[in-house]
């Protein structure tokens, strides 16, 4: 029975093929529908930036151990990945070229969302110790440098001296912003120097969040599973927590302040704009009275009356926007040029800057407001009943005395927005003033730098690092004009980067972290840069690795660290005080910036760097001649040392300052906003002017009666002037209240500058006092040499 | 596991009638989003169970009004679910045996 039911039901299939393969069909797009719309409804689930976290870096690198345990732990990331900065010399042909680089867990990629547009992806389980090298290359680096050859994939290429198997090209349009430089990408594989401690923090983690999931709940779920860990491990993990971000906030996170007042300079630009051409609309329309009533009178409808006024403003404001459009696109590659290529690498979407869909709808949505504030002064102005009144002219009813109020307040507003542009461009100038100002306890002047990377096959041991830095030196301390040359492990004024956790012996420890920050230096470092040495003595030759140990600090380190107290012949070591790490300290040097100019200073400690030499060093050197001219000498010097060493990034010091990211954001937003300030004072004054002079006007008749009645010219222009002064004091009034709470909303972007800034604000209001009275003197002048003859027989 | 995804389908159809779709969500969620069901294996699975007599198949309007097929369980396919449970179960405890005999070889 059974055997037969199934047959029967065998031959229905066979006999209503099509219909089952319509039911299939049909049942197919369903569950892809359905698919899409579970897909559409849920959104791409957002990406998130998971780092560990401590009081001094409240995000701060993932070490690798932490990482595969939050990654077994956590259960509200469907991925979590890591990615850390290396970087290679890249063999091709005879030369070897630095490469930055990224080493980054096996799934990275797929949590970004991003698939290679040839060969393939990492494989799951690629990134562990002992699996085979290979490496996706960017886009860009497979143009550049492999001319785009297909073939490339499978082919091996030589990272400092090792081989790598190229098993995939990345799309063009990739770019991770917080590893912009990186060329290639290849998988964690073996733990790497300090990897092998829970400690080494070298890592930043990316995950996705599960369908659902908030931020908050990842961070809830992450801080909780730190906890653990940090009882599990006291020794590496104590007091380090969590920090999940939104990775568009690391991305574009610290520009949002930035940005966000530039935005509301340019608005309060168009503000001013608007206001300044809306009161002409208004005096036009003043004017044209007569023409409307005349219209009105002759049948025109208000509806039609009205339509003329918004064509009228349509066609204004269209042009405007036309003539601000081609403009913009001139001017936004020219800005765009002008920000240095490394800085504008990691922001990619500086790319995409320029017309595209959202700035034309922008564009016409302000248009479209323009043009409604331009169509509606007058249409509003058209009291309908005016019209009759209209015809009998010279009649100067309430109603002008109005508008002319009107058109004061209007010019009252745009003095206001003056002000406050004035004060921002103020406060922002005198902060980046401040900032390149920051005493950073060297001379930059006359000093050129440069980095190194030597392969690490040929100087593997210490004793051949330590002879290339003598060989460096040596070749380079005898180039004319070359006064002295040092080698440190991180120039100055880059970054609070390379700590190290000290504990003193004999003082109270608790397992914290005293973190200071470690740089490893030749005896002739220090005194190229010319910081200056407050006790004891510098270091030198004779500090090498068959004498002690010792350390240079920084007056900050010890204050901190030995208040009260001589420093000279203390020691210091790691957390366990093992003997290896001990030093005794030898001298103190008044503060060197090693931090960014807008960060905070740090403690330092200053080792010898022949105690711990590496294959990657920076150097600088200190010329009597023009720095810039010795830059490419320089890099030559080296390259003949040996053509195996990547020699990269030469630059003067005032170079790097001035590139910085801190000083860049600063200069741009200094010019445009002063940019915006001058355009706005302009705009403000000549509103001005405008207003009084049409003030003159309508009031001929009165100054010729005053005139007539005796009165002088000095008293006359003295009633013009008073018109406009009042004016002026209540747009400066206003202006500097206003701007005082502005100034306090973009204090994140000030610098050693307060937002109530006394001498700022002060400069403000003379400027534009200045400016309002030159403005304010020709209809003044005007008004006195009126003929009250004249005045009194025109109407 | 061959054979492992009809009785995941058949066991999910215990509790109501689904579409295609339905029964990979419910699958899912259940699993707490380890086990997928690709179109790829869920329809020719589903065509097989209708064939061997397990599921019924017919047409009818989802909530919102769009035409879906839906599958329910019948008895014959009830039957069946119990033999490869019990089938499953033997067939984990054997390979359970095989690898802790295994770690103590190690």
């Amino acid at each position: 029975m059974n055997a037969l039911a199934r047959l029967l039901r065998k031959l229905t299939v066979l006999f209503r093929r099509q219909s089952f393969d319509q039911d299939l069909q049909e049942e197919m797009t369903f569950h892809q529908e359905q698919a899409a719309k579970e897909f559409e409804a849920g959104g791409i689930a957002p990406e998130a930036d998971v780092d560990e976290s401590e009081t001094l870096f409240p995000r701060s690198n993932l070490s690798r151990d932490d990482y595969e345990d939050w990654k077994r732990l956590n259960s509200t990331l469907s991925s979590l990945d890591v990615y850390g900065g290396t970087g290679f010399l890249l063999r091709t042909g005879s030369l070897s070229e630095p490469v930055p680089a990224g080493r980054v867990s096996d799934g990275f990629f797929r949590t970004l969302g991003v698939e290679p547009i040839l060969g393939r992806d990492f494989r799951p389980g690629e990134d562990r110790p002992g699996q085979p090298k290979v490496a996706i290359l960017s886009y860009g680096t497979w143009m550049k440098r492999f001319g785009g050859r297909r073939d490339l994939i499978g082919q091996s290429i030589s990272l400092t001296g090792e081989a790598y198997t190229v098993v995939g090209v990345l799309p063009r349009s990739f770019a991770f912003a917080p590893r912009a430089s990186a060329e290639l990408w290849v998988p964690l594989l073996d733990k790497t120097g300090c990897e092998k401690r829970r400690s080494c923090h070298n890592l930043d983690g990316v995950g996705r969040l599960r369908n659902g999931v908030t931020v908050e709940a990842a961070s809830a779920d992450m801080k909780t599973i730190a906890a653990q860990l940090a009882l599990q491990y006291p020794g590496s993990n104590k007091g380090q927590s969590a920090s999940v971000l939104q990775l568009s906030e690391i991305v574009v996170g610290k520009l949002r302040p930035t940005v966000v007042t530039l935005l509301a300079g340019a608005g309060l630009l168009l503000l001013i704009a608007c206001v300044n051409v809306a009161s002409l609309v208004l005096l036009r329309a003043e004017s044209r009275r007569r023409e409307t009533a005349v219209r009105g009178a002759l049948g025109a409808t208000p509806s039609r009356l009205v339509r003329q006024f918004v064509t009228e403003g349509l066609l204004l404001a269209s042009l405007g926007c036309a003539a601000g459009v081609v403009l913009a696109v001139v001017m936004m590659s020219l800005l765009a040029r002008l920000v240095p290529k490394p800085m504008a690498q990691g922001m990619p979407f500086l790319a995409v800057v320029g017309l595209n869909r959202h700035t034309a709808l922008f564009a016409a949505g302000s248009t479209l407001m323009a043009a409604v504030l331009l169509a509606a002064a007058p249409a509003l102005r058209l009291a309908f009943k005016e019209i009759r009144d209209g015809l009998t002219d010279g009649s100067k009813g309430a109603a002008s005395r109005f508008w002319r109020r009107l058109g004061a307040n209007l010019v009252v507003v745009e003095l206001t927005v003056a002000v406050v542009l004035l004060a921002g461009a103020g406060l922002l100038a005198k902060s980046f003033y401040r900032l390149l100002h920051v005493e950073t306890g060297i001379d930059t002047s006359h000093l050129a730098t440069v980095y190194i990377m030597a392969p690490e096959t040929v100087y593997e041991k210490p004793e051949q690092q330590v002879a290339l830095y003598r060989q460096v030196l040596e070749k380079v301390s005898a180039l004319p004009g070359v006064k002295s040359a040092g080698i440190t492990s991180v120039l100055p004024l880059l970054c609070n980067c390379d700590t190290d956790w000290i504990r003193i012996p004999g003082k109270p420890f608790h397992g914290e972290h005293n973190e200071v920050l470690e740089r490893d230096v030749s005896p002739q470092y220090l005194s190229t840069l010319k910081a200056k040495l407050l006790r004891g003595r510098m270091l030198t030759e004779a500090d090498d690795a068959n004498h002690p140990q010792v350390v240079i600090l920084n007056e900050s380190m010890a204050r901190k660290y030995f208040p009260g107290e001589d420093p000279l012949g203390k020691m210091i070591g790691d957390g366990d005080l093992t003997p290896k790490s001990m030093r005794q300290v030898v001298g103190v040097i008044e503060d060197v910036r090693e931090g960014a100019l807008d960060d905070q200073a740090w403690p330092v400690e200053y080792f010898s760097i022949y105690h711990g030499p590496d294959s990657y060093f920076e150097v600088a050197v200190r010329t009597t001649q023009n720095e810039n001219a010795l830059l490419p000498v320089l890099v030559k010097t080296l390259r003949d040392i040996d053509p195996n060493l990547g020699v990269y990034g030469a630059n003067t010091m005032n170079e790097l300052m001035s590139a910085s990211r801190g000083s860049l954001l600063h200069r741009f937003s200094t010019w445009l906003v002063s940019g915006f300030a001058t355009l706005a004072l302009v705009l403000g004054v000549v509103g001005l002017y405008g207003v009084v002079t049409y003030s003159v006007s309508q009031r001929t008749r009165e100054i010729g009666v005053r005139m007539a009645l005796g009165a002088q010219r000095g008293a006359i222009q003295w009633l013009v002037l008073k018109e406009a002064g009042w004016l002026t004091g209540m747009g400066m009034i206003a202006g500097l209240a206003c701007s005082i709470a502005t100034a306090h909303l973009m204090r994140s972007l000030l610098f050693n500058v307060h937002a109530w800034d006394f001498s700022t604000l002060v400069a403000v209001a003379a400027v534009l006092g200045f400016s309002a009275l030159l403005a304010s003197l020709i209809p003044a002048r005007r008004a006195s040499s009126v003929n009250p003859v004249k005045a009194l027989s025109a109407e | 596991m061959p054979g492992t995804l009809d009785m995941l389908i058949l066991k999910t159809l215990t509790r109501a009638p689904l579409h295609g779709y339905g029964i990979a969500q419910s699958i899912k969620r259940v699993s707490d989003d380890v086990l997928t069901v690709e179109e790829g294996s869920l329809y020719p699975a589903l065509q097989r169970l209708l064939l061997q007599g397990w599921v019924k198949a017919e047409w009818k309007k989802t909530e919102t009004n769009r035409r879906a097929r839906y599958y329910t369980l019948t008895a014959a396919g009830r039957k069946q679910l119990g033999t490869e449970i019990s089938n499953f179960q033997k067939m984990i405890a054997a390979i359970g045996q095989v690898l802790e005999d295994a770690q103590e070889a190690v």
